[in-house]
């Protein structure tokens, strides 16, 4: 790999500890995927920021990385275990919260912003068409890719965090315009509408491209989406293909950049998103736990939640998790009121994916293809998905 | 005999080597307190990798598998050097921050279990001794 003598300067230690370290694992990545250069980037999103999965371990590297790393680049957190100012009242105890603060402390300590979100996109960490950045969490890498149209790989938490402390990342794959190219195309010969079955779509469509071992499809059939079923589609497509980048016709900047793939046109119809969504549905007798925001929720889904619960009693627990700054925004237009009022929680700055709530529910009903999935594996319960207006009926029952 | 493979993380070590055909998963599948594999039906359940030159062919898995790897390096339970066939991002960037030498691009199968290994990161090379 080529590096410039500033970079090397890094790597040799000259710029201390932390941006040795992270240019250490930035040119290994570089030389594992043959990069030939480092590109700089404009933004960094940093995922592995809930206790649950970090341990004691995690936090150690971040506090040793925290000793002389500072960030160059605007930086923000993928979402925490607990919401900061709300967890008591959402049940997590004590010691994890002191754990979950030493970690979010560290992160601070190195200038990053801590937002605490999966939606960085909506508060403020917004790239630019064609920008080199360097995010993980897994549906907002596919929301920048495909939806912006900004470049940037699958970063996991060690390397996202050495190029916010370097400013760089090393030039290979989605950085690259060959490795951006539709692989497949994918007709979608069915009506997709909502939040859930845009998470629908996106497990029919992901579960078959794991099986084709192509990464890049060109979807077509979809005549409108909104930035909420495109956010939900990133993200259940990302949990169950792997994919970073989608393309969608007339609707996603890139879409008629590139020619379109060869082969067969594989089609997606009603009977595949029917069979898509009976496998988001287990055998579950009692549902006790409903939440909404997975990725987490925009300030027009929560003005819909409100719409929905005014007037009405929560019987069940119900979380509604999203960003704090987006928290903010609805208790100014007095959405968070009606929702509060109706007994409703807010989880800010966390979800239901992260947060330490193994085993405390026996089933749960979601609006997201994606939190189906971590329900399961993470926390072990029933799950099944549906549209927000049966999440609101459920939990008023 | 010396195989010639790929320098992932720099680093000298030597020690007995421990193989198996199978992936690993550090999240999850290694407890980085005793040291032992510990998933369910793996060729290595219940054996030790600690102080061991560890061999296989590619990690899988959660990448907070890095972090794993960083937790056994605090706890001196972790592997003295890792060779793989194919490197991953999470077994290099867990060998990377935890400095572990590892090597890649070497014939796993070249390699038994019990074998004295002297592992050299920096040149990338695996001699059998």
């Amino acid at each position: 790999m080529k590096l410039t003598s500033d970079e090397q300067d890094m790597l040799d230690g000259k710029h201390g500890k932390a941006i040795r370290k992270s240019m250490e694992i930035l040119t290994t990545l570089g030389e594992i995927f043959e990069a030939e250069c480092m590109v700089d980037v404009g933004s960094v999103q940093i995922a592995g920021v809930s206790y649950t999965n970090l341990g004691e371990a995690g936090l150690e590297f971040l506090s040793d990385m925290a000793e002389d790393g500072k960030v160059k680049v605007l930086t923000t957190l993928n979402p925490a275990g607990m919401d900061r100012e709300n967890w008591k009242a959402l049940g997590i105890n004590e010691e994890f919260a002191k754990n979950q603060v030493r970690v979010i402390d560290a992160f601070a300590k190195m200038g990053i912003i801590t937002t605490c979100s999966c939606t960085p996109y909506f508060i403020g960490n917004v790239p630019h068409f064609g920008q080199h950045i360097a995010w993980a969490e897994s549906s907002a890498v596919c929301y920048a890719n495909s939806v912006i149209g900004a470049r940037t790989n699958r970063e996991g938490g060690p390397s996202a965090l050495a190029s916010a402390l370097t400013g760089k990342t090393p030039k290979y794959g989605y950085h690259l315009d060959e490795n951006r190219q539709g692989q497949v195309s994918i007709k979608v010969k069915a009506q997709v509408r909502g939040t859930d079955e845009f998470g629908v779509l996106g497990k029919a469509i992901g579960d078959r491209l794991i099986n084709l071992g192509k990464n890049v499809p060109f979807i077509t059939g979809i005549p409108s989406a909104t930035v909420e079923e495109l956010k939900s589609f990133c993200a259940s497509i990302a949990t169950y293909g792997g994919t970073a980048l989608f393309h969608m016709e007339g609707i996603t900047p890139e879409s008629d950049r590139y020619p379109k793939p060869e082969g067969n046109v594989l089609e997606v119809n009603q009977k595949d998103l029917e069979k898509a969504r009976s496998e988001l549905v287990d055998v579950c007798p009692e549902v006790d736990f409903v939440s909404v925001g997975c990725p987490h929720a925009s300030i027009s889904e929560i003005e819909k939640i409100a719409g929905l619960l005014k007037g009405k009693k929560v019987k069940k627990e119900f979380w509604i998790t999203t960003a704090r700054p987006i928290k903010k925004i609805a208790d100014e237009a007095g959405y968070s009121k009606i929702i509060e009022d109706a007994g409703a929680k807010f989880a800010a700055d966390t979800c239901c994916v992260v947060a330490p709530i193994k085993g405390r529910f026996k089933g749960m009903l979601v609006d997201s293809a994606k939190a189906c999935y971590y329900g399961r594996a993470s926390n072990k319960f029933k799950v099944r998905i549906g549209t927000v207006e049966e999440c609101v009926e459920e939990a008023t029952k | 005999m010396k195989l010639k493979g790929r320098r992932i993380y720099r680093g000298v070590a030597e020690g007995e080597a421990i193989v198996t055909k199978d992936g690993i998963s550090f999240y999850g599948g290694v407890d980085p307190d005793t040291g032992k594999v510990v998933e369910v039906g793996h060729e290595l359940e219940g054996q030790s990798i600690t102080g061991k030159i560890l061999v296989f062919p590619m990690g899988k898995g959660s990448t907070v598998g890095s972090y794993t790897l960083y937790r056994m390096k605090k706890n001196n339970t972790a592997p003295a050097a890792i060779v793989n066939k194919q490197i991953d991002t999470i077994i290099a960037v867990g060998c990377i921050i935890s400095e572990i030498p590892c090597v890649d691009k070497i014939d796993v199968n070249e390699i038994k279990s019990g074998q004295r290994l002297f592992v050299n990161g920096s040149e990338g090379t695996v001699e059998v001794r």
